[in-house]
């Protein structure tokens, strides 16, 4: 069955704290997350991610609410009687133990056979292709070796579900894309079920099957990461996942009156009053002044950056825009800090949003 | 080359006072001693300068009075090593006992709160060694504060008779020495990553397991130099087992104490000096070898 649920938070509340210095983490935050998928708790820091994953490794307990793992109440079960497993934020691995010895702690401590541990822990080192370091101390690794060590050892037990608390931070750009696609392959290869914690939004956008946007303890969207790109469901979202435009302006018939005086089309129905347009900026076309149905605009400056290149525009009203343009598809002809341009969006991409 | 030169020369002329000190402080006492307990005894104290191996022999056996050439075993000499080891190994392992939890408390507590704990561990460290034990004298003794209370109670109908016995030097030594533990230990605990614990138990460990796989093999170091801390002064006491044991109960420093004082045997007492470093030397050897043993195990 792929679409079982594998973990449940039903109206997971947390507060830290009592009285005036109380603090709430959690929100009644319901959801469901499925077998075998990749989801991806993504917020800026203190937006209750990391406390949502806490609260199914049973590190924490909820303040109300439950947790269900494969559909049975967790929520008084400690974390040593759950069978998930967490990467941790600094890996946490003993250092008094070796690469080897730290893989097969978890099997060691479940009680199995020592054949067992042996055969397992070598598949581990095996998958995260560590298996010239298994009698190494951990000190002997570099960073990027002790996330694979942790991977190993969160991995090794098999757990219905792996957690992971920002695994990647502490490593440096190039070594966090090559992970993000190991991760992706382990994932793949071992299909249990992965819940990623990260405020990268990038990150999210490319590993996820799922992504739940949170802001202040709540959840603001789930959904996956085309979805959440495409349609944000509010001006948070837009903001937090990629880059957009957004513009002031007041409902009108057939679409937004800018307040720079412009009207432009929008599908859908909304509230009538006042509105803000979001267009993301590869959606912005600058094109020569004049042109018809372009809105006005002057060019303030721009930068290159090889395939693209950002051009910064300023409508009448001074409401900055952002342009992502082709680089080759511009040429010689059209940037000049200054010049009077037309800037116009493609069809559907602009999307009025709530506050 | 002449640079280098010069460097070693001031490093040296550097350390110079460090070394002259450790020199004339520790080498050279321990060296007198070396040498006096290869020399006989003179009759009033000190000694003659005459090579004797009685010092050493008159640790382990003492000659008969009537039949000179008679060697019979000094049992009191033995009884008096083996009080010394006893109580010493187990002041070291009650206050490793009692040490670690306090530390553990200590060392989880917020810094601010911290501070205060570990201040109030010093306090005993105010007063003096000899006062501190008549007071635990005053707590213990047939009339004192404990027997006091219990007979108010009613829990005894009779003085619970500690004084001047093993148990009364064993709690003195305990009590004196438990902050040598407990210090070492929080140093260690201090720099244990907390966060090592949510991985024990998210790996299936139970509490039991945590303690011993993961907290354990890792402050391990703290908790040796603890009970080193704690032995060497503990096998070595003077005022303990003199004040609380009586004088009956002796421990080896008492021993030695007497031979330099009315026994006039100072060869022995020199001996018996230098057969406690050994002693001491040795446990420790062990000691480090078989906790070093269990941490390859894992």
């Amino acid at each position: 069955m792929p679409n079982k649920i594998a973990v449940e938070a039903r109206n997971a509340v947390k507060v830290f704290g009592q009285g005036d210095t109380s603090h709430s983490a959690l929100n009644d935050v319901s959801i469901s997350i499925k077998q075998g998928e990749f989801f991806t708790l993504l917020g800026p820091s203190g937006c209750g991610k990391t406390t949502l994953l806490r609260l199914i490794a049973g590190f924490e307990t909820p303040t109300s609410g439950q947790i269900l793992l494969d559909g049975a109440d967790i929520t008084a079960l400690p974390p040593n009687k759950r069978a998930v497993n967490t990467v941790f934020q600094s890996y946490a691995l003993f250092p008094h133990l070796t690469v080897a010895q730290n893989v097969g702690f978890g099997l060691q401590m479940q009680g199995r056979p020592k054949a067992e541990v042996k055969a397992t822990t070598a598949e581990m080192l095996a998958l995260v292709k560590l298996d010239a370091m298994a009698d190494r101390k951990i000190s002997q690794l570099s960073g990027g070796q002790q996330q694979r060590v942790a991977l190993a050892r969160a991995l090794a037990p098999k757990p219905k579900v792996l957690l992971l608390d920002e695994p990647l931070s502490a490593l440096d750009a190039k070594l966090r894309k090559d992970m993000q696609i190991e991760l992706k392959r382990l994932q793949h290869e071992t299909g249990i079920t992965f819940i990623f914690v990260t405020h990268d939004q990038e990150e999210a956008l490319t590993m996820s099957d799922r992504i739940a946007v949170m802001s202040a303890g709540n959840i603001l969207q789930i959904g996956a990461p085309r979805d959440i790109y495409v349609k944000p469901a509010n001006r948070f979202v837009a903001s937090f996942i990629g880059e957009t435009n957004f513009l002031p302006g007041t409902t009108a018939p057939g679409g937004v009156r800018l307040d720079c005086g412009a009207t432009v089309a929008v599908d859908g129905s909304f509230m009538p009053g006042k509105v803000t347009l979001a267009v993301r900026p590869e959606q912005v076309r600058v094109q020569g002044a004049g042109t018809a149905g372009a809105i006005p605009a002057i060019i303030t400056n721009w930068v290159y950056f090889g395939t693209d290149t950002h051009c910064y525009l300023v409508l009448s009203d001074g409401s900055p825009v952002v342009a992502r343009l082709q680089s080759p598809a511009m040429g010689e002809a059209g940037l000049e800090i200054g010049a009077s341009v037309g800037v116009t969006f493609a069809p559907g991409a602009a999307q009025v949003l709530k506050d | 080359m002449a640079i280098g030169k010069d460097r070693t020369r001031r490093n040296w002329l550097l350390s110079a006072p460090a070394l002259i000190l450790l020199t004339l402080a520790a080498a050279g006492p321990l060296l007198i001693m070396v040498v006096y307990s290869f020399l006989s005894p003179g009759q009033y104290g000190n000694v003659q300068w005459i090579f004797s191996l009685e010092g050493w022999r008159s640790i382990l056996f003492t000659e008969d009075i009537f039949e000179p050439g008679k060697y019979t075993l000094a049992d009191a000499h033995l009884t008096i090593l083996m009080r010394s080891l006893k109580l010493s190994l187990l002041t070291t392992l009650i206050t490793a006992l009692v040490g670690f939890p306090t530390a553990w408390f200590i060392a989880t507590k917020p810094p601010k709160t911290r501070v205060l704990w570990l201040f109030l561990i010093t306090i005993p460290f105010w007063t003096n060694l000899l006062i501190r034990t008549f007071a635990i004298n005053e707590v213990i003794r047939n009339e004192g504060l404990l027997n006091s209370f219990l007979l108010w109670a009613g829990l005894i109908t009779e003085p619970l008779r500690i004084i001047y016995t093993d148990t009364a030097v064993f709690i003195g030594m305990a009590y004196v020495y438990l902050p040598f533990m407990v210090l070492p230990i929080f140093a260690a605990i201090d720099r244990f990553d907390m966060r090592l614990l949510e991985a024990g138990f998210d790996l299936y460990a139970s509490r039991l397991q945590v303690l011993r796989r993961v907290i354990l093999p890792i402050v391990k170091p703290g908790i040796i130099a603890g009970s080193i801390l704690v032995f060497t002064p503990s096998i070595g006491a003077y005022v303990i087992p003199r004040i609380l044991g009586g004088g009956k109960n002796l421990m080896v420093g008492n021993l030695i104490d007497l031979q330099f004082g009315q026994g006039r045997n100072w060869p022995l007492g020199a001996a018996l000096g230098m057969t406690l470093l050994v002693i001491v030397m040795i446990a420790l050897a062990v000691y480090t070898r078989v906790t070093n043993r269990e941490n390859d195990r894992g």
